[in-house]
């Protein structure tokens, strides 16, 4: 099938998403997305920033869509055509989103142990607005420790449902979910149960913000000031290939490891992820590629970053782009 | 007179009864469709007929039918949405309360049409009182044989229950209400696949409107033919109006389409005028989700052409000038009605049906509340009349479901339309209640 994305054609087989395909032609298409998750089923269309402009139904039938669609959840048609980036009404579209999202997140970036590789942050500076309209008080909720490892902060959550999938979908039994409803919805479990079972670690993992954190890494430092690396065990459980954030020799967390999505490649279990707290546990691989405008990379790959700097200097004098932009 | 064919025997006593109602010509289109016809004909006599269905979007209801997919060997579903939600709509209870087998011999006929062997009648949570008549109705068509196997000796089986909703507004969308009949929390589905190929429990399901499924029964009984032959165009047959606010005569009518608003307005017939003498100030035509008019755009449309009670000339001039007949929930204001506190109320409402699914309805359904009560409470500048306009922009047509558009469209109508009462208050500084009602409450608490 034959679809175009913002005048670059590409063919995709039969039931990939628009997303997907845009995703296949690289980053410079790829709508953001903050619910929308491959590895879990049915995840998806609640966030609404991944929305795009179908200006094309498909060959068979021409015509537009009528209302912007959300592109991890429609699939492409033969003929379809696409826009996102070059569509002014789509980036408006999601301008609004952007400030839907933020609009009752407590902006507590400086206290969260999420910042720094936290998709609202991304979102917010690629698409958002400098300053907020919103003059009301924002949503509040206790912290509520769900488990001995994870700790929830309600506050943050955005609503993507991405841990109520994985409950759904990785472990046998789900115990927590969705309460209340409109504004004043919340992920929690029934009467501050708490969440055990192998894998419930995963859901730090999926959290595009800080609602859900690592407990055993709490404060202990900002993520750049930590180093990843790629390692792996011989774990009965899980897959063993995790990645691990160094703090000179001390292993300050373990995480899986993400694609250029940001987007787990395989979920671990929480042996590895809390217990496994020794560089002696593990078989270093060598370091995580972190793409050079992740603020991660800042500390770690010094001749890049002169590099950079170097390449910047070039690009401002010649008028070019500024490659810090993520595509 | 106009012609009535849903609730023309409703002051007859006893009509709530199996007896009566039979002895009234009950259960006649079942005979018929049963005894004379193949599913495909009753479809056929609906697609004839014309009829949109009455919950509210007016999509042709026979081409809806035609549309569920039909595999071997899986069910299929018809589900009644009896959920009426939408404030200002109460035809739903009104038929079901009073005449409930009318609704019952529409679901046979239409699951016969269907060949759906169970169907269900969901029933918004608040009406319980109406799901123990509806549910007693049916244990008397089920004593009477028509429910249950083998019905009229045919070989068609067919089964009914009663669901009763939780009270969620957003369960009346057709998705949310299978996923609440299911069983689980009601939140709308990502559409596509639709409910017709994949609905309740997976199966090819069939969502219709209370007043949808009591409509087959006339045309069964008359023939489609005869009964496209009331009405204008391509609004055929007759609708329930729930009429209310400040006129004389509020109350559930059944109207020819095609009868002129003012008509409908001020003739005894019907609301009987504006009460104590009073102007109309402006109508919400079709349940609170649509869009207010103003008097002179709900009478005459902008060409200046008598406007009707139909889908088509009420949606004329799109919403700029027009509405939309929606589900018949017809909401007169006066000239003392302050629009800014009815909006109020409406996005209140919106604000707390909210499913909190999508991020645009959940945080901009509350935001745009929360700038209201700005305006009610005086602190409004007039910079928040612009906010509250771009953030209704931000929501329309952005969400799952429609009730992003539902509590996005009365904003935009009013500040369309009225838009001098928010400056008005915007630059005075206080907000002046003017209405009946407060003046009523001042009244009681002197």
């Amino acid at each position: 099938m034959k679809v175009t994305i913002d005048g670059i054609e590409i063919d995709v087989p039969k039931g990939t998403t628009i997303l997907e395909a845009a995703r296949m032609i690289g980053p410079e298409v790829a709508p953001p997305t903050m619910c929308y998750y491959s590895k879990l089923k049915t995840s998806g269309g609640y966030c609404r920033t991944c929305i795009v402009k179908v200006t094309q139904g498909s060959t068979a039938n021409p015509n537009p869509m009528p209302k912007p669609v959300a592109s991890c959840r429609t699939e492409v048609m033969d003929g379809m055509v696409v826009e996102n980036t070059i569509n002014k009404e789509v980036l408006e579209a999601r301008k609004g989103v952007v400030e839907f999202l933020l609009m009752n997140h407590p902006l507590d970036c400086p206290i969260c142990d999420q910042a720094g590789e936290c998709h609202l942050q991304d979102l917010g500076y690629e698409h958002g607005a400098a300053n907020t309209r919103y003059e009301f008080p924002r949503r509040e909720f206790e912290k509520i420790d769900i488990g001995k490892y994870v700790q929830l902060h309600m506050t943050r959550c955005i609503m993507c449902f991405r841990c109520v999938k994985v409950a759904e979908q990785l472990t046998d039994n789900r115990v927590h979910g969705v309460m209340h409803r409109g504004d004043a919805a919340e992920i929690s479990t029934y009467i501050e149960n708490v969440i055990e079972n192998e894998f419930s670690g995963n859901v730090i993992d999926v959290c595009p913000v800080g609602a859900l954190t690592d407990k055993t890494f709490r404060f202990k430092s900002r993520v750049w000031f930590t180093k990843p690396v790629d390692a792996s065990c011989d774990c009965k459980k899980c897959s063993g290939k995790v990645r691990l954030w160094l703090k000179g020799n001390d292993v300050l967390r373990v995480t899986a490891r993400k694609d250029q999505w940001g987007e787990v490649e395989e979920f671990i279990c929480n042996e590895c992820r809390f217990e496994r707290k020794n560089t002696a546990d593990w078989k270093i691989e060598g370091p995580s590629p972190i793409h050079r405008s992740s603020v991660i990379s800042q500390n770690h790959y010094n001749h890049l970053n002169e590099l950079k700097v170097q390449v910047m200097k070039q690009q401002k004098a010649l008028g070019f782009m500024d490659i810090n932009k993520r595509p | 007179m106009g012609r009535k064919l849903l609730i023309h025997n409703d002051k007859v006593p006893g009509i709530n009864t199996y007896e009566v109602y039979r002895a009234h010509g009950g259960y006649a289109s079942v005979e018929k469709a049963l005894k004379t016809m193949q599913p495909d004909q009753v479809t056929e006599e609906v697609k004839k007929s014309g009829l949109r269905g009455r919950g509210g979007a007016g999509f042709p209801t026979g081409m809806k039918w035609s549309f569920l997919a039909k595999p071997e060997g899986v069910p299929r579903y018809l589900v009644c949405n009896a959920d009426e939600s939408e404030p200002g709509t109460f035809k739903d209870r009104y038929l079901m309360e009073k005449i409930p087998h009318a609704l019952i011999e529409g679901m046979i006929t239409s699951s016969f049409a269907l060949g759906a062997k169970t169907s269900y009648i969901y029933i918004r949570g608040e009406y319980f009182y109406v799901a123990r008549i509806v549910e007693k109705a049916i244990a008397e068509a089920y004593a009477a044989g028509w429910l249950g196997k083998n019905i009229l000796g045919t070989d068609f089986s067919h089964d009914c229950y009663v669901q009763v909703g939780g009270g969620a507004y957003i369960c009346g969308e057709e998705t949310a209400l299978l996923e609440s009949l299911e069983g689980k929390r009601g939140n709308p589905r990502i559409k596509p696949p639709f409910p017709a190929v994949a609905g309740l429990w997976g199966c090819p399901t069939v969502v219709n409107n209370v007043e949808t499924i009591a409509a087959v029964v006339p045309i069964v009984n008359m023939g489609g033919e005869e009964y496209a032959k009331i009405g204008v165009g391509k609004s055929t047959g007759t609708k329930l109006i729930s009429a209310s606010g400040h006129i004389n005569k509020p109350g559930v009518y059944e109207i020819e389409l095609g009868i002129t608003v003012e008509d409908f307005i001020y003739s005894d017939e019907y609301c009987g005028g504006i009460r104590n003498g009073k102007k109309l100030k402006a109508v919400v035509a079709g349940g609170s989700s649509v869009p207010i008019l103003p008097t002179e755009l709900i009478l005459r449309t902008a060409k200046g052409e008598p406007r009707l009670m139909t889908y088509e000339s009420l949606s004329d001039g799109g919403f700029i000038t027009g509405t939309m007949l929606g589900s018949g929930g017809f909401i007169a204001m006066d000239e003392d009605t302050s629009i800014v506190k009815n909006l109020f109320t409406f996005s209140r409402f919106y604000h707390h049906e909210s499913c909190g699914q999508c991020s645009p309805c959940r945080e901009g359904t509350g935001w745009m509340e929360k700038i209201l009560q700005k305006f009610l409470n005086g602190t409004a500048n007039e910079s928040d009349v612009d906010l509250l306009w771009d953030i209704q922009s931000k929501i329309e047509g952005k969400t799952i479901c429609p009730l992003g558009e539902a509590a996005a469209w009365p904003v935009a109508a009013a500040i369309r339309h009225f838009k001098q009462e928010f400056i008005d208050i915007a630059r005075s500084k206080k907000f002046v209640d003017i209405s009946h009602y407060d003046r009523l409450n001042k009244l009681v608490r002197a």
